[in-house]
């Protein structure tokens, strides 16, 4: 009797576990895939290796930071409790000025920095296309990779320079900032609990992608962007006029990547670096997905997530130890080796 | 230049490769980057990079994983050091044929597909190769700390009792400081030649044919795989002997090199110094190399010291507005010249030094404009 | 250069160029023996210059650049009191104390400075950097222990002392000491040793830990210190699982601790790794859990102040051990904590303490020998005893290279009186309880003479 009991409870618990890591995968996918979209309507559309999209990512972590810093302008009131020297305490102007009104203000920076991040970010890459890219769009790949990495490096040590080399952190509203209890919610164990965010994080990545494909497929400037993907020259024949589409693209993929950033300032404190870490990843999820090929790109950045997330299992890690650490890459190998063009590509994009 | 009639006598290019090479100590001094460590860093990135260019400047394919070969030939140096002997000779030779072993599994399957995805390919293998390293393979690499020798290892070829660590050395030669730069710059030299005469061969010219139009090749009835994959073991093999070089100067092993950051290194230098050209790569790794040294360790003190004959007030503001991009903005600096290198000199530095060499020969037409184009090549990359 | 216009004299010169190369290649090495050993005693002897320089090699990027900035900062102060510049922190309550304040053996002190990147590699290439074309006399700087031990370790082949900065790991004094190394900071071990009695007393006997443990030398064991102690109070180890260094995002290792039947998690990663991992254990609900019938807590062995304001509140309530707090009241601390505060505006953390001291100390060390060199500034910091730089009464024990001094006992502040206020000290552990045997942790120091 207690044996069984035992093991009913153990198999709740498999069950506990496997969900909250599909849970955490479909997390760790949303902001794979919303980088890798932007990623890939540049590469599709544009043709250009842009070393410097995980920068893109990382400035829009810096809205967030910002926004919240311009908010938390303080003054400096001295600190009496400190003897050995001059300390001084903060106390931002809002509060001063609007009280608790203020300090809901301040809560709620991140989600608000939303609203600064579209018009910035898109300033910021369609000043990037004019100023820039698009003087390379005939250039070979290395070339492009050359340029665009110099690129980031520019911008992370601005960045740098501005807000230092260490991580800030920036918290998310204390209302969403603790965890949901899922299992009481859905009837199961009390053990699955998600943090708040993290949920929101996935619901809003669902947003933007859902955004992004009704952008594309609903409307007539869509559908030429997308057949400029397939068949730039014809499109050009058409007299259409490609090129002013592709800088609204680049634009629009900068929102993309800027927002991914924007929400993820509370799961990781940002730093310079951020986007270098994420740029490697960002790569693989679309070519894994096929270069060109958005629904890919979405679809490979939810698989390698959830794997990713699966591998870290300790049952996994003891059957195959290390497995966690290299899935990612393994996974890109086996489907470049067995599907050449990525899960869904298409013929022709980006094949010299 | 490679392709013009009047090549220049390949006698007479070594040579002057290997004086330039050799003499580096005493012309790089005046630009503070004479000390051993450095001049050894120039060799052996020279060794990586030359052979880097192989693969890529020749055939076009853009691998992104060559970190892991240069990983594999430091790891298997230091073990050689640990279990056989503190002679560097057999630690250069395991490390070659190793890395030339690995390279060939992993181009065997990269190699299947071309492009991005071959790029792709290389980087993931690249990963997992330092991923291991850096989690599960810890008995055989040391992890983070980074493979070590230690007194207690066995080194049956000379076991002999010394007090504290051996070091290596090359018969009795220990390679640390300038000796130890020696024999890298030995094997630049020796690398050098062969990449120059792979470049003049023909197998060079079937390589460049693939890079032109690997489809047109394909349909005349030639198979591209084998050409592709023996220039990728030798680039590979290049990969190792730098590697192997980096662990005789300083027997230490770190997994980090094999990062993709170190595969993307030899990239840039590659390109920045100018695709597919002798000189070219050669070029970058100098100009990066020395950023990454001399550049980062300039602090204010050291700027105030350079203005110091400025009047007070202009010292200040050049201090205040160079400050920036020297010591820990150095970054800055090096991104800054990849992106006007690119916009301004689309084949890298080469190019640069190509265009000044024909405004030369245009003011005074001389016969010998190659010996100075390549003097100027090696004088550039202390620039 | 370029423009020679007369090619025959050209490759002329180079002929004769090359010639003279080969011969500076076949004499340069034997030249160079004799130029830094015969002639000189010791490499990078300063001589009758009216200077010396040290090193100062820190992390200025990568997850320990927080702490590799405060490290720099009371490098800078150090070199000030040495020079006599300041109000000479330290140098007023060290004991027994042979500095003058007027530099080093009359040397007024410069500095050069590096970034490890905390990368084994790279901190070799800077610290390499710094020996053979600036020519300092000892270099010092942490944070990580996989870059200290690699600087150490190339102190040994060099013949040039290096004072560790922040390491944490048994293996900097134990398996992989060396003769040319030294550490004032405290070990894993002695957290472990520290803390036991503190987590008994709070948590009790029976207990299941999950650690989750920085995957390179420090963390590995920090995880064996702190198990040992915890199953020797009875506590049930549940898991060990190794992390990424700078993973950033944990959240996939904290999920498989929800269900994992255990009450402690114990968190063995450092900087902005233990800053993450905390922050997402906690937005995970960790704290408010209750696992077999008890609240579930969070342990990190060894934090400083710096990451408890990277935390926010995450830190609070949570316990840890460290090994200074700028609130010790005793005069070395306040001493050192006024100048630098006076300095900077805020208080110094842990990092910044032992770099200070260390500088101090090797400083005193070459005073007392009267000489910079390094067997016998060496022998002079073997088994020195010192008092009034924090922490009582200090050793630095010539068998290991390791210092012995009271480790602290902390728990994030609940209610914190300033923005400094972070960590509350709940015991002060005097060194008596951890003075263990070299032997257990093996490892050969190396001769004097290199």
């Amino acid at each position: 009797m207690f044996l069984y009991r035992n093991q009913n409870k153990n198999k709740c618990r498999d069950m506990d576990t496997i969900l909250l890591q599909l849970l955490n995968g479909l997390d760790k996918g949303g902001a794979y895939a919303l980088i890798a979209l932007g990623l890939t309507l540049v590469f599709g559309t544009l043709g250009v290796v842009n070393f410097a999209h995980g920068a893109l990512f990382m400035l829009g972590a810096f809205c967030a930071v910002s926004f919240n810093k311009l908010l938390t302008l303080s003054k400096k009131v001295k600190d009496e409790s400190i003897t050995f020297f001059d300390a001084y305490k903060e106390q931002p102007y809002l509060e001063i000025w609007l009280g608790d009104t203020g300090t809901t203000i301040i809560d709620w920076s991140v989600p608000l920095s939303i609203l600064i991040a579209i018009p910035v970010m898109l300033l910021i890459g369609l000043a990037m296309e004019r100023g820039l890219i698009r003087h390379f769009y005939k250039r070979s790949h290395a070339e492009q990779i050359l340029f665009t990495f110099g690129l980031a490096i520019v911008l992370q040590e601005i960045v740098k320079s501005v807000f230092g080399a260490n991580p800030i952190p920036t918290p998310a509203p204390d209302i969403v900032s603790g965890s949901a209890n899922l299992g009481a919610a859905l009837g199961l164990g009390d053990n699955l609990v998600y943090p708040w965010w993290r949920l929101i994080y996935l619901m809003f990545s669902a947003v933007i992608i859902a955004g992004v494909f009704a952008f594309l497929k609903l409307t007539t400037f869509g559908m030429v962007v997308r057949a400029g993907i397939h068949d730039k020259e014809t499109v050009g024949l058409l007299g259409i006029n490609i090129e002013r589409r592709f800088t609204i693209v680049f634009g629009l993929a900068a929102v993309v990547s800027g927002l991914a950033g924007v929400m993820y300032v509370p799961v990781l404190p940002p730093d310079y670096h951020l986007g270098m870490d994420f740029l490697v990843l960002s790569f693989v999820v679309v070519v894994v997905g096929g270069m060109g090929s958005l629904e890919g790109a979405v679809a490979a950045g939810f698989l390698l997530g959830i794997l990713q997330s699966f591998c870290s299992l300790n049952e996994i890690k003891a059957i195959i130890p290390g497995i966690d650490q290299i899935i990612i890459y393994l996974v890109a190998v086996v489907i470049l080796l067995v599907k050449p063009r990525g899960l869904m590509g298409k013929k022709g994009v980006m094949e010299d | 230049m490679m392709n013009k009639p009047k090549e220049m006598n390949e006698l007479l290019l070594i040579l002057i490769f290997s004086a330039v090479v050799l003499t580096m100590p005493i012309w790089l001094s005046p630009l503070g980057a004479a000390y051993p460590d450095l001049l050894q860093k120039f060799a052996i990135f020279g060794v990586f990079a030359i052979g880097y260019n192989i693969l890529f400047g020749l055939t076009g394919y853009l691998s992104f994983g060559h970190a892991a070969f240069l990983g594999v030939g430091s790891y298997t140096a230091v073990w050689s050091f640990k279990l056989l002997s503190m002679n560097v000779l057999p630690a250069v030779m395991f490390s070659v044929v190793l890395a030339g072993l690995f390279a060939a599994v992993i181009g065997f399957v990269s190699l299947r597909r071309s492009g991005i995805y071959f790029s792709i390919l290389t980087l993931a293998f690249a990963q997992m190769s330092y991923n291991l390293a850096y989690s599960v393979l810890t008995p055989i690499t040391n992890g983070e700390t980074g493979l070590q020798l230690a007194k207690e290892d066995p080194r049956i070829l000379d076991s002999a009792v010394v007090d504290g660590l051996p070091s290596t050395n090359f018969f009795g030669i220990e390679l640390q400081g300038f000796s130890g730069f020696y024999f890298c710059a030995a094997f630049l030299i020796l690398g050098f030649i062969i990449a120059l005469r792979i470049f003049r061969s023909p197998f060079g010219l079937k390589l460049r044919a693939i890079k032109t139009n690997q489809t047109r090749m394909r349909y005349t009835g030639f198979s591209t795989r084998p050409y592709l994959l023996t220039a990728f073991v030798i680039s590979g093999m290049y990969a190792g002997l730098a590697g192997a070089l980096m662990a005789c100067t300083d027997p230490l092993a770190g997994a980090e090199r094999m990062q993709w950051t170190a595969s993307g290194e030899v990239v840039l230098m590659t390109i920045l110094g100018g695709v597919g050209t002798l000189f070219g790569p050669l070029l970058g790794v100098g100009i990066i190399k020395y950023f990454e040294n001399i550049f980062s360790a300039i602090n204010e003190q050291a700027l105030h010291a350079i203005f110091d004959f400025l009047p007070t007030w202009l010292e200040e503001f050049m201090v205040l507005i160079t400050h920036p991009f020297v010591g820990e903005g150095w970054h800055l600096t090096l991104g800054l010249l990849f992106m006007l290198t690119v916009a301004f000199l689309p084949g890298g530095v080469m190019e640069g030094i190509d265009y000044i060499k024909k405004k030369m020969s245009s003011k005074d037409t001389d016969e010998t404009e190659g010996t100075s184009t390549t003097k100027t090549a090696e004088e550039g990359s202390s620039s | 250069m370029s423009n020679s216009k007369n090619g025959s004299s050209c490759s002329r010169r180079t002929v004769l160029k090359s010639g003279a190369a080969i011969t500076a290649a076949s004499t340069m090495p034997m030249f160079y023996v004799k130029d830094a050993w015969a002639a000189k005693d010791f490499r990078n002897n300063p001589g009758n210059a009216s200077t010396v320089k040290f090193g100062f090699n820190v992390p200025q990027s990568g997850p320990y650049a927080d702490e590799g900035a405060d490290e720099l900062r009371a490098y800078k102060l150090a070199v000030k009191h040495l020079n006599g510049e300041g109000d000479g922190g330290m140098l007023n309550t060290m004991k027994p104390l042979s500095l003058k304040g007027n530099g080093v053996l009359g040397k007024k002190v410069e500095y050069v400075t590096g970034d490890t990147q905390t990368k084994s590699d790279a901190a070799r290439a800077s610290a390499k950097r710094m020996i053979e074309k600036d020519r300092v006399v000892m270099y010092s700087g942490g944070s990580s222990s996989g870059v200290a031990i690699a600087q150490q370790s190339l102190a040994q082949e060099m013949g040039v002392i290096f004072m560790c900065g922040l390491t944490h790991s048994n293996d900097t004094t134990g398996k992989d000491k060396r003769r040319y190394g030294f550490r004032h900071f405290f070990n894993a071990y002695m957290s472990g040793v520290a803390l036991g009695p503190v987590l008994e007393k709070e948590y009790g006997k029976e207990r299941r830990a999950y650690h989750l443990t920085a995957d390179y030398t420090w963390g590995w064991t920090q995880e064996e210190s702190i198990k040992n102690t915890t199953e020797g109070l009875g506590w049930e180890t549940v898991k060990t699982v190794k992390t990424p260094v700078g993973a950033g995002d944990f959240s996939q290792y904290i999920t498989p601790v929800l269900n994992s039947g255990a009450d402690v998690l114990i968190l063995n990663h450092y900087g902005k790794d233990m800053i993450n991992s905390l922050t997402q254990a906690i937005q995970f609900g960790l704290r408010d859990k209750q696992v077999n019938g008890k609240d579930f807590q969070i342990v990190v062995p060894l934090f400083s102040r710096l990451m408890a304001q990277g935390a926010g509140e995450n830190i609070k309530g949570i316990l840890g051990s460290t090994g200074w707090n700028w609130a010790l009241s005793d005069a070395g601390s306040q001493a050192f904590v006024k100048s630098f505060g006076q300095e900077y505006g805020f208080p110094p953390s842990q990092a910044a303490h032992t770099c200070y001291v260390q500088t101090l100390l090797y400083a005193n060390a070459c005073e007392m020998a009267g000489t910079f060199y390094p067997p016998e500034v060496i022998k002079q910091l073997e088994d020195f005893e010192f008092d009034g730089m924090g922490n009582g009464k200090t050793l630095y024990r010539g068998a290991d290279h390791q210092c012995f001094k009271d480790v602290l006992v902390v728990r994030g502040n609940q209610n914190p009186s300033s923005q400094f206020d972070l960590l509350e000290i709940v015991q002060e552990v005097p060194r008596s309880k951890f003075e263990y045997d070299p032997a257990i942790f093996g490892g050969e120091l190396g001769p004097y003479e290199v």
